[in-house]
């Protein structure tokens, strides 16, 4: 913390649009208007990564409150708290929801926000195209949201999308899906997919070419190769998904025939291409958890991350096996036994690299000193849950016990296991550890406690019990059940478990509003870590470092910070 | 602390932003093309009835060479602009932008005998269905490629394209080579391919 | 080479497989999985569809190769939290540390290495023990002799045809007792008149999608008579949860007896003459059909025996004249989106109406 240094190569004489007062349009105007026309009109990685932060815990809270509908509907059996459309539509738009306004902004946002910070850089490499990116996703989450207020309106739910997040044909066909709600869902993500590819194509370029000097690849800190890979795989497998929604609005408006089972269209070929996008758009949401796990597991442990280039190459193996798991999906759709165990081979081939990275976390953690800080208690919890959620991966993994499990409550369970328990988790682990840097505030930690321990237990108590009501054959998707099928406990149980999730959010909304306000002031360095984004000041300046540094190992900053034993003397 | 000031390289050089960008556009727009391609391959010889590809395509000669040949011209165009020659570049843009448009005039053609002596649209058959949105998917890539060499075309001729745009021009080529490449694969998938694929069952 | 060990794992498996699969589902599922006896049936009614309680070979089959995984992950998982769980007590800072940094580890190939290979070799065991369950349970040689049945997915009821004995029902579907002296292996051929749908009675079989334009085969070998619930288990719309499924078990000679009833032509008892005329006056033929009436609609479920069924519009409501008469009325108030209009009838009529069905035995 003290002697920080960092060398230097170009003075921010050199950079003239620094030293002119112009940047900011509207300063001399209100306050508030200036603040908006700001919001509206910045390129600025990082007030765009927060605002794709912020956009995204917003719908968090909506499909959050969708979530508690559904679970309030299914506490008891035969219920009649919500009729089976609104149910059907509150389960679409949940599942749309987090996947593609919670998730991908959250991590996009993320990415945004870190990686130029993170790699020594002034900002993205394509600053325009990252506010492109970032405005076509929150107006198609506004599209997608609107469909509410079509058709009969609020109570009756309007006509919002009811088909499903994965929406398989032909339940999607004009025949079975009138109205204009499928087109609303094809529609905000064909346009949210564009965004987030613009937006992962500018994370891929800036990490090739903006890099501070000295920063060759195997220095860059692993949030950034992590995210790099994650880069990647957006750029690869969201276009299926656009040629999907592409093709099933050609089928809905123009009468084209791709997936019309009435004219020869294949109802599985949909299943095939949105699979090819859905698979690898699980490891796109889990890997940016991923990352944030991979800096704070070493700060907080005291040491370097262990195993280093196995984990660069865990994450490149993770994302290439991804591309080739899909048909995971579609064990039941009738496949040959040949087609099964091919899928089976390579779904469980992902469990290996997988497996390396949860091993080194620990190797991390072994023989460190361990910080109990929240970031850290977050990305403990995290390990916890994603080695349940990977291991039910693999009995979901084995066909036969899929024929049974796919489909049921047990795959809810598994899904929420890695995206809540792995994602949400280092989700918060990063907010904690990163609020600081953003505001220049430290999160109170009591409050924090709170928020973590009630929604740790308050997500266990949800979603362990869905594995049992799965496996005792209660399917996914159905707004009501009868009594006597060995499904009500398990239900009840569930739905209090949400009513203290809900609570553990409300601590963690009062200590982000409370902190913002009142947090103890959190300096440059609060953690004493490693990486680039901690040399410059909380919050970063527009121009991000004053001097752009460079570095010589993967920490520069321990290398600053202890001098007698710098990293670098290992390469 | 000097000994290892030494160590760092002094040459710290790193890739073009834009041409990292356009491979990473290509590598994003493959995958979108591949998905197409499979789609229409997947339902060569499922349509329920007809025009099929044997009754109503024939191969675009001329087209396939305007196009081919325009990669070509766009290359010399390139070569030009790197002697400084400002005439022969634009004699080569042009050049390209005209074969383009024959190309896009040509498919202009093709579509409307299709549509209206052939009968076959979008919704006629999954014949229909897939052939419009892989040939049209390219069409919008050409079209989109002519926008951008004609704002480079204008600009020269304006003469306000200068020594700093050398790489956007460059990379407008990039861009027209790949939309090259692509019709290489529709030439085969579609016309070659589906034509002599053999119809469905009890279709005669 | 592999083949072997994975033989190898399966025999000693099986010797284990007696011991877990009491103590895996009595562990975990304390509620009870007795069956009930059902009311006017003589079979037991089995509601919970335990995948780890099987009563058929298929299932049997899949059980065992679930428990097995889950064993092994079980075994993962208690090394692995265990390992989590001790580092994070053994090396969380302690009061009263120093702030010295602890030493810097950068990794070891060694130990990577081990725990590279580790998962390999457990993924391997896996695939290969999977392999062969998939393989027993799809490339199942099916005898000629099996009962076909075409089962028709709607949105939201069952269609089940009988080639063999030339009839129609729906929602529920009667099936032999496969015994070890007399093995009879039912075949189910599933299509769909719509959307997709999924065929699932989790005691008896895993699911099998019901895929438009497509013919999927799965086959049941009961070793247990009763009557098994089942539910859609794939997205279908609006009632997709009130797609239930009702498989009925019955030993041979019950089951003779009940296709004879099936084949029986529709009864044509004179009280109900009113009815009947009414019924053929009304929309309903366009949907439904009644053999040997001009009623002979394709869209909604088979009503020649309907008071052979036990339940109603999918398993939505019991077949009792109260819901019966609720259903003429108006069905959208039992099963709200359903594909069966109100049909506006006056009271008297749908007395009339309901009178009629009830003679349909």
């Amino acid at each position: 913390m003290a002697n920080v240094t960092i060398r230097i190569d170009k003075d921010l004489q050199d950079l003239p649009e620094l030293n002119t007062p112009t940047a900011r349009p509207g300063q001399e105007k209100g306050a508030l208007t200036g603040w908006i026309q700001d919001l509206l009109f910045t390129v600025d990685h990082k007030k765009l990564g927060l605002m794709y932060i912020c956009s995204g815990l917003f719908f968090f809270v909506v499909a959050g409150l969708m979530a508690t509908a559904i679970r309030i509907q299914l506490a008891v059996p035969r219920n009649d708290f919500l009729d089976p459309d609104t149910f059907n539509r509150f389960f679409t738009m949940h599942g749309t929801a987090m996947v593609f306004y919670v998730g991908m902004p959250i991590l996009l946002g993320a990415g945004n926000y870190l990686v130029p910070l993170m790699i020594g850089a002034r900002d993205m490499a394509f600053p325009r195209l990252n506010a492109f990116g970032f405005w076509l996703f929150l107006f198609s989450g506004i599209l997608l949201y609107s469909s509410y207020l079509v058709g009969p309106g609020l109570y009756a739910a309007g006509s919002a999308p009811d088909v499903g997040w994965f929406a398989y044909s032909p339940l999607t066909a004009k025949a079975f899906s009138r109205g204009s709600s499928t087109d609303f869902w094809t529609l905000s993500l064909l346009m949210t997919g564009i965004g987030s590819v613009a937006t992962s194509l500018n994370i891929i370029v800036t990490i090739i070419c903006m890099r501070c000097k000295g920063m060759t690849l195997m220095r860059m800190p692993l949030f950034v190769w992590i995210l790099f890979v994650t880069a990647f795989l957006v750029v690869i497998a969201i276009p299926p998904l656009t040629a999907c929604q592409v093709m099933l609005t050609l089928d809905r408006f123009l009468g084209a025939k791709f997936f019309d089972t009435q004219g020869g269209g294949d109802a599985v070929l949909w299943q095939h291409f949105f699979w090819i996008f859905g698979h690898p758009e699980v490891y796109i949401l889990i890997l940016p958890g991923f990352a944030m796990a991979s800096e704070i597991i070493p700060v907080f442990s005291r040491k370097p991350i262990f195993g280093y280039p196995i984990m660069v190459a865990a994450t490149v193996m993770i994302a290439f096996i991804s591309l080739g798991v899909w048909a995971h999906h579609m064990f039941c759709v009738g496949m040959t036994s040949l087609g099964n165990t091919f899928f089976v081979l390579s779904t469980m081939l992902v469990a290996v690299p997988t497996g390396i990275k949860i091993f080194n976390w620990l190797g991390t953690m072994y023989g460190g000193k361990i910080r109990m800080e929240l970031p850290m208690l977050f990305c403990i919890a995290f390990l916890f849950q994603f080695l349940i959620a990977g291991l039910t991966g693999i009995m979901l993994a084995v066909a036969p016990f899929d024929w049974q499990l796919s489909d049921s409550y047990f795959v809810v369970a598994h899904f929420h296991y890695v995206l809540i328990g792995g994602l949400l988790f280092t989700i918060f682990g990063g907010i904690y550890y990163w609020f600081p840097k953003a505001t220049g505030r430290m999160m109170d930690k009591k409050l924090g406690l709170a928020h973590f321990w009630i929604f740790l237990v308050g997500f266990h108590v949800t979603f362990f019990p869905q594995h049992i009501s799965g496996i005792l054959g209660m399917p996914r998707r159905i707004f009501t059940y009868d009594a006597g099928r060995g499904w009500e406990l398990w239900n009840m149980i569930s739905s209090v478990g949400v009513l203290l999730q809900g609570i553990g959010i409300l601590f963690f909304v009062v200590n982000i509003l409370w902190s913002l306000w009142k947090g103890r002031k959190a300096g440059d360095d609060p953690w004493d870590a490693w990486t680039l984004e901690w040399a410059t000041t909380s919050p970063p300046a527009d121009y991000n470092f004053e001097k752009l540094p460079e570095v010589r190992s993967a920490r520069p900053l321990w290398d600053a910070k202890h001098p007698e034993d710098p990293d670098w003397r290992f390469e | 602390m000097e000994t290892t000031t030494a160590q760092i390289s002094t040459e710290w050089k790193l890739p073009s932003p834009r041409k990292v960008g356009m491979i990473t556009l290509i590598l994003t727009e493959s995958t979108l093309f591949s998905i197409f391609v499979v789609a229409y391959v997947f339902y060569i010889g499922k349509s329920l009835n007809g025009p099929f590809p044997k009754d109503v395509l024939e191969i675009p000669w001329l087209a396939s060479i305007c196009l081919f040949g325009s990669s070509a011209t766009i290359v010399m165009a390139e070569k030009a602009l790197h002697r400084k020659n400002r005439a022969a570049f634009h004699g080569f843009w042009l050049a390209t932008i005209a074969l383009g448009a024959i190309f896009i005039i040509y498919t202009g053609i093709e579509w409307y005998h299709l549509i209206f002596h052939d009968n076959l649209t979008v919704s006629t058959n999954l014949f229909g269905s897939t052939f419009y949105a892989l040939v049209g998917l390219h069409a919008s890539h050409v079209i989109v490629g002519l926008i951008l060499l004609s704002c480079v075309a204008i600009s020269s001729l304006r003469g306000k394209l200068h020594e700093d745009h050398t790489e956007h021009v460059e990379m407008i080529s990039w861009y027209w080579h790949f939309v090259d490449a692509i019709w290489i694969v529709v030439l085969l998938v579609v016309y070659i391919l589906s034509v002599h694929a053999p119809l469905p069952p009890g279709v005669s | 080479m592999f083949h072997l060990v994975a033989l190898e794992v399966r025999r000693s498996f099986r010797r284990f497989r007696g011991i877990a699969s009491i103590c895996i589902p009595a562990l975990l599922f304390w509620a009870s999985t007795a069956p009930v006896a059902a009311q006017q049936d003589t079979v037991p009614l089995r509601p919970i569809g335990n995948i780890f309680d099987p009563l058929s070979v298929p299932a049997r089959a899949i059980s065992d190769i679930g428990i097995f995984a889950s064993l092994i992950c079980l075994g993962i998982f208690i090394v692995v939290a265990g390992l989590l769980v001790f580092t994070v007590i053994k090396f969380r800072r302690k009061v009263g540390d120093d702030d010295a940094e602890p030493p810097q580890i950068y990794g070891s190939t060694q130990i990577e290495l081990a725990w590279t290979v580790l998962p390999v070799l457990i993924t391997v065991v896996l695939v290969l023990v999977t392999a062969r369950t998939i393989a027993e349970i799809q490339n199942r040689k099916i005898p000629e002799s099996a009962l076909t049945i075409r089962v028709i997915g709607h949105q939201w009821w069952w269609e089940a045809h009988y080639p063999q004995y030339g009839f129609v029902t729906a929602n529920e579907i009667h099936i032999p007792l496969s015994t070890k002296d007399r093995p009879v292996i039912t075949e189910l051929q599933l299509e769909s008149a719509d959307v997709i749908h999924s065929f699932w009675v989790p005691q008896l079989n895993g699911k099998t999608d019901v895929i438009p334009n497509r013919t999927n085969r799965m086959w049941l070998e009961p070793e247990q008579t009763g009557v098994y619930l089942g539910n859609c288990a794939e997205y279908c719309g609006t009632q997709h949860a009130n797609m239930l499924l009702r498989v009925v078990v019955h030993d041979p000679a019950e089951f003779e007896k009940w296709v004879q009833s099936q084949q029986a032509p529709a009864m044509q008892v004179a009280s109900a003459q009113k009815g009947r005329e009414l019924f053929a006056s009304l929309n309903c033929v366009n949907c439904h059909r009644i053999d040997g009436s001009i009623a002979e609609g394709v869209f909604g479920p088979d009503l020649t025996h309907l008071m052979t069924r036990r339940t109603i519009g999918a398993g939505v409501a019991a077949n009792t004249p109260e819901n019966l008469h609720q259903w003429v009325r108006d069905p959208q108030v039992l099963k709200v989106g359903c594909l069966m209009p109100n049909l506006q009838l006056l009271d008297n009529e749908v007395d009339e109406i309901v009178g009629y069905l009830q003679t349909l035995h």
